[in-house]
């Protein structure tokens, strides 16, 4: 049935920010090597494309590697492996630079200079920054970049619909090739997921339409734990209705966060005093979840500002001028205008949290290798244990290029070491196999429409997985979501039933696999009982719970039924768990406390 | 949904395996304020008709999956708004000039292929390090190509060029902005290597200066202007070719 195939040393899932590094990195070190690099859009079109704000690496002479390590380690609630973030955080700097060397038009100081911005949650200033578009210019510097490779083949439009493993080890991928709708087998002893996120889980939310989180659901499905799923990032200040983005960059440079009443409302939780300009880690400076957590208390309160798309808050950037606005935040001010009907040099714009990042995801060594031999995860789909409960802005493109490139190398070997063909005969049987329920699909007779089943899926996960959650709300979420997976499973109606192009298939195909993954996000929620990061609980467990939750929550598939759960140790190598405070708070507790 | 406003796309449909030619569908759909193009698109997807077939992926205007023509204009549909063509009827159409694979969806593969020519990547004079640390390179230095970096790939340019719907050898708008981007970044010495693209005849002398390119651009890229600076320096490239014995890649 799966005619064809294609036999390469590496196959690599991914043409976003993690899956170009990986690529590049497995090319460089080893050229001879046959790399297949599939995407289910054409590599530039990623979601890598929409991050505005930076990527984090130590650049000034005032700043140091344990700064941004402790920023990290706090940011993350202490949830965070201590000794992949050492790796990290020392890594971070020679890739900003790497990319510099490829051409990306890094924001420049007047001296020649790449210069940096503030972050929230970060010390110093520390991001590398392209204007507002830097996972713009990231992306297409890799994306070009890639063409000087001969061993990187690009296989564009290709869906990956499942991974293959043979008695214990990856083999490769089946793929449907978009274009024709025929499976296609990649045989490779050497997969690499770099698949994104699975922030479409929720219906408010800031990423593209493709991040979806089959990397995710595919290494769960085939025995690999999902690590951390209760943590999804919402971010603080996005667009209501559309929750297109609005960067964290507006408040680096100065822009500030007002009520209702116009009041600088974060100095009520905790993160004042306020200034007139951007101080680091304080007010509109703070940390994400914090920033959410208090959007959500000011909209129960009832003081927030009502719009056509719900209620908002004003993010007011007029104290930095026109040029200083035109020059930094372009992209920002063509969004603000052309979708908030909103011009940000006049008036402030109407923001709300939508989510925006998932922590969590395939966890893996600080060489991108997953539990399953032949299997490595980079990127968002990873949870290599830099993030903890709550991803700081800026480390995440930096994490790309960090474990892209060290999932790209440590493949690069595996490839080499375990040489191509070994698996050859049960790839094809298990390619077929994976390809008939696919197909089977485009037959289905009865069943939902797509759309109604993603609006329930949407509506479940926001009402009861969101910046708040409690133990009821849990139990529904999980309850829910074990029905509409058994929904999904009686069936998808389609439409559109040719092979051609049929883009209506793969969403039915994607959100199979977002059920699955959200059904892990939520009970991994119900099974911490603390609240800790974005993890926030507004009943029983409010509080951080050290004695019993400093571990990573590790979630195994059951096929049909409810993940089962189970706890794993954190690595804590120099920081011990300390309360954390932002603002005058943090100050008082001591310089570094946060 | 009492008092809501609608309007009625005529969407352009075309399958290769059951249809002739294109041809034309109207739905009529509810829309708003902020409702863009392609949300009205999604709207005809999700509840009306799922066959209906386009790109799209960051709704926000920068992954460049999403253009079209739209009333007859081309434009990326996540950053048109349906009032702006109300009452409607508006028309969408796949772009201009490219092959249809399926109702609005194009074959981009020209263009790739020709990215992939043109060497649009950074080529530097010394084989760097990070070791060695980042390049120096000053604002105003950055002012010289940084426009050109601003290409999302979106190929509204190709579809309002008609030098390219005569020929689509012509290299087009968005690849020789590119293959300018890099020349003009001082960190690069590739020049050479991207001369024989740029110079040919279906390089920047197959332009004949329409200028709708810059025109339709959602980036402010301004192709046109790209494709302008680089005659003087062709020409010039042209006679020195004649005077060397190899006109053909240079030894940087
Ligand atoms: C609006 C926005 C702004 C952001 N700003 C910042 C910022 O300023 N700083 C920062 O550090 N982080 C930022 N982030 C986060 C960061 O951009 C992402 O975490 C990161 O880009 C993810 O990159 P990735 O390579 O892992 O995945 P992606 O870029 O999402 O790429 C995933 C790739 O996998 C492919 N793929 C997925 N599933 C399949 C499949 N089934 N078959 C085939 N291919 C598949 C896709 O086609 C795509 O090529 C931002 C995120 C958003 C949403
Ligand atoms: S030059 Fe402008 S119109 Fe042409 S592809 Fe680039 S962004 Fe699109
Ligand atoms: S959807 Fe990305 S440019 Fe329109």
């Amino acid at each position: 049935m799966t005619e064809r195939s294609v036999d390469s040393d590496l196959v690599i899932v991914g043409g976003g920010g993690a899956g170009l590094r990986a690529a590049i990195a497995a090319a460089e070190a080893d050229p001879g090597l046959r790399i297949a690099l599939l995407s289910k859009v054409v590599p530039m079109r990623s979601h890598t494309v929409a991050a505005e704000g930076g990527a984090a690496g130590v650049a000034r002479a005032d700043d140091s590697l344990a700064g941004h390590f402790t920023d990290t380690v706090a940011g993350g609630d202490w949830l965070c492996d201590q000794d992949v973030v050492e790796r990290f955080v020392a890594a971070c700097p020679e890739e900003m630079v790497r990319l510099e060397q490829w051409g990306c038009p890094w924001s420049r100081q007047a001296d020649g200079r790449p210069q940096v911005r503030f972050f929230g949650g970060m010390t110093t200033q520390r991001s590398w920054y392209a204007a507002d578009k830097t996972g713009f210019h990231l992306l297409h510097t890799l994306f070009q970049t890639t063409l000087r490779y001969p061993g990187i083949e690009r296989y564009d439009e290709y869906y990956c619909a499942d991974l293959l493993v043979d008695d214990g080890e990856a083999c490769g991928v089946l793929a449907l090739e978009i274009a024709s709708g025929e499976p296609v087998r990649f045989s490779a002893p050497a997969v690499i997921l770099a698949t994104g996120g699975a922030g479409r889980a929720y219906g408010q939310n800031t990423n593209a339409g493709i991040v979806t989180g089959e990397g995710m659901a595919m290494a769960y499905a085939h025995g690999v734990p999902l690590r951390d799923m209760e943590f999804v990032q919402w971010h603080p200040t996005t667009l209501p209705g559309s929750g297109i983005l609005i960067t964290e960059g507006c408040r680096g440079e100065g822009g500030v966060l007002t009520n209702r009443e116009g009041r600088r409302y974060l100095q009520d939780y905790g993160l004042g005093p306020p200034e007139p300009w951007p101080r680091p880690k304080a007010m509109e400076l703070g940390p994400r979840d914090w920033l959410s957590q208090a959007f959500w208390r000011e909209d129960q309160a009832g003081r927030t500002v009502p719009t056509a798309q719900g209620a908002a808050v004003q993010l007011d950037l007029r104290q930095l001028g026109e040029a200083r606005i035109l020059e930094r935040l372009p992209l920002i001010t063509d969004v603000a205008r052309r979708f908030a009907g909103v011009d940000p040099l006049h008036a402030p714009i109407p923001v709300r949290p939508a989510v925006h990042y998932t922590m969590g995801g395939i966890p893996t060594d600080a060489e991108g290798a997953a539990p399953l031999a032949g299997l490595f995860a980079a990127g968002e789909c990873a949870s290599t244990g830099i993030h903890g409960a709550n991803r700081l802005g800026s480390n995440s493109l930096a994490e790309l290029l960090v474990f892209g490139r060290a999932a790209g190398e440590a493949a690069a070997r595996r490839a080499r070491e375990a040489g191509r063909r070994r698996h050859a005969r049960a790839a094809a049987q298990l390619a077929e196999a994976a390809a008939r329920p696919a197909l089977a699909m485009l037959r289905n007779e009865r069943g939902e429409r797509v759309a109604a089943l993603r609006d329930a899926l949407h509506a479940t996960m926001e009402r009861h997985v969101g910046i708040f959650r409690n133990q009821a709300g849990l139990e529904q979420a999980c309850a829910d979501l074990a029905e509409l997976r058994e929904r999904y499973r009686r069936g998808v109606r389609l439409d559109d039933r040719s092979r051609i192009y049929n883009t209506e298939w793969l969403s039915a195909l994607e959100l199979g696999h977002t059920l699955q993954v959200a059904e892990a996000m939520a009970c991994s929620a119900r099974a911490r009982l603390e609240s800790r990061g974005a993890h926030r609980r507004d009943d029983a467990y409010s509080e951080r719970d050290d004695e019993r939750f400093l571990v990573h929550t590790l979630a195994h598939a059951r096929g049909e039924a409810a993940p089962a759960l189970e706890h794993a140790p954190v690595t804590i190598t120099r920081a011990a768990p300390q309360r954390r405070a932002y603002g005058a708070a943090a100050e008082a507790a001591g310089g570094e406390g946060a | 949904m009492a008092g809501e406003r609608t309007i009625t796309l005529e969407v352009q449909r075309f399958h290769p395996e059951a249809d002739e030619a294109p041809y034309l569908q109207p739905y009529t759909i509810p829309f708003s304020e902020g409702t863009s193009v392609l949300e009205g698109l999604q709207h005809i997807k999700d509840r009306l008709d799922g066959s209906l077939t386009f790109r799209w992926s960051c709704r926000m205007a920068v992954c460049g999956s999403c253009g079209c023509m739209i009333d007859g204009e081309p434009a990326l549909a996540c950053r048109a708004f349906l009032r702006d063509y109300a009452p409607g009827p508006v028309r969408v159409a796949p772009l201009d000039h490219l092959p249809i694979r399926r109702d609005l969806v194009v074959d981009q593969s020209d263009f790739l292929a020709k990215l992939e020519r043109a060497r649009t990547y950074l080529i530097p004079a010394d084989e760097r390090t990070p070791a060695d640390g980042a390049y120096r390179q000053t604002p105003e230095e950055m002012a010289d190509y940084y426009d050109y970096a601003q290409c999302i790939n979106c190929l509204l340019c190709y579809a309002a060029c008609p030098q390219y719907g005569w020929d689509q050898a012509f290299t087009g708008p968005a690849v020789l902005a590119l293959v300018q981007r890099y020349d003009l970044d001082s960190r690069d010495a590739g020049k050479d290597a991207r001369r024989a693209v740029v110079n040919a005849d279906t390089g920047v002398w197959g332009c004949t200066l329409v200028g709708y390119c810059s025109e339709v651009c959602p980036k402010g890229v301004d192709p046109a202007r790209a494709i302008n600076q680089r005659k003087p320096a062709s020409v010039a490239d042209y006679l020195l070719g004649w005077l060397r014995p190899s006109g053909g890649e240079g030894t940087p």
